[in-house]
């Protein structure tokens, strides 16, 4: 893994959860919309709240693209889940929630899936028929790159 | 019968997002590094590389199924179950499906990893 990887982890990771703070803070101005009237949804993108989410969620979806050509699918969820984290802590200090001790034990829970899975390597290598066990525990930075 | 509703959308935003997470998967594993494709020859050459391939647009698809599917699930319920309940699922089906469809390596390490942050998620809304 190189550092430029890295960047595009935390890409995943902060426009996630920008544009869904930007898109609840939106829908919570545009109102309710009922399944009857789904088609309401569609002037919901012109609230300047909801464009700027979709704006950060296109940023996101590059990034997360980015990172899904050269690592594993197994490896970009858990290490871009510190998402949920930024979200509940946005929710604390931009729109003063109250965050409980529930709360924080699941931020721990989060937070350590994802030091567990990015101390692995990022990728899997399948090579011609020989899966060599001891590849396992090669340092993270040898078998991302290349 | 609101229950049926509920886990029923539930489990069909787990089942169409795994699927367009794993075809996404699939097609850029194709691609290639994005990064060095596009220093070599540049971004059209790589957005053209990405748009020809028929998984990543069945794995948008896909993920057009699971946000209306979701936005179904939440006419039923509250966002409180519904977002963390079919989020957490999809992390641990995710793990299945990339091990069984992508042949990913999803060792201990990996596994504890989704369990730990499904769990997460749960408490996240609790």
């Amino acid at each position: 893994m190189t550092f430029r990887k890295y960047l595009v982890l935390a890409g995943v990771t902060l426009f996630a959860a920008i544009g869904d703070s930007l898109l609840a803070r939106g829908m919570k101005q545009v109102g309710n919309i009922s399944l009857q009237r789904l088609p309401e949804i569609i002037s919901a993108i012109l609230n300047p709240w909801v464009a700027l989410g979709i704006f950060f969620l296109l940023g996101f979806f590059a990034a997360y693209m980015t990172a899904l050509s050269w690592a594993d699918l197994t490896y970009v969820l858990p290490a871009t889940s510190l998402g949920y984290v930024l979200l509940a802590l946005s929710a604390k200090f931009f729109l003063h929630e109250q965050v409980t001790t529930t709360r924080w034990l699941g931020i721990g829970l989060i937070s350590a899936g994802v030091g567990f899975v990015t101390q692995g390597p990022a990728l899997t290598r399948h090579p011609p028929h020989h899966d060599t066990p001891e590849a396992e525990s090669e340092p993270v930075g040898t078998r991302a790159e290349s | 019968m609101k229950h049926v509703y509920t886990w029923g959308a539930i489990l069909a935003v787990v089942l169409a997002s795994t699927t367009g997470d794993v075809l996404l998967s699939r097609a850029m594993k194709k691609v290639g590094d994005v990064g060095e494709l596009w220093r070599r020859s540049g971004l059209l050459t790589v957005a053209g590389r990405i748009l020809r391939r028929p998984s990543f647009m069945l794995g948008i698809f896909m993920m057009a199924v699971a946000f209306f599917s979701l936005l179904f699930a939440l006419s039923w319920a509250d966002v409180s179950l519904v977002a963390p309940a079919s989020a957490s699922l999809t992390f641990v089906a995710n793990a299945v499906a990339a091990k069984i469809f992508l042949h990913e390596r999803v060792d201990h390490r990996r596994w504890i990893a989704a369990l730990l942050v499904a769990g997460g998620v749960v408490l996240l809304a609790a």
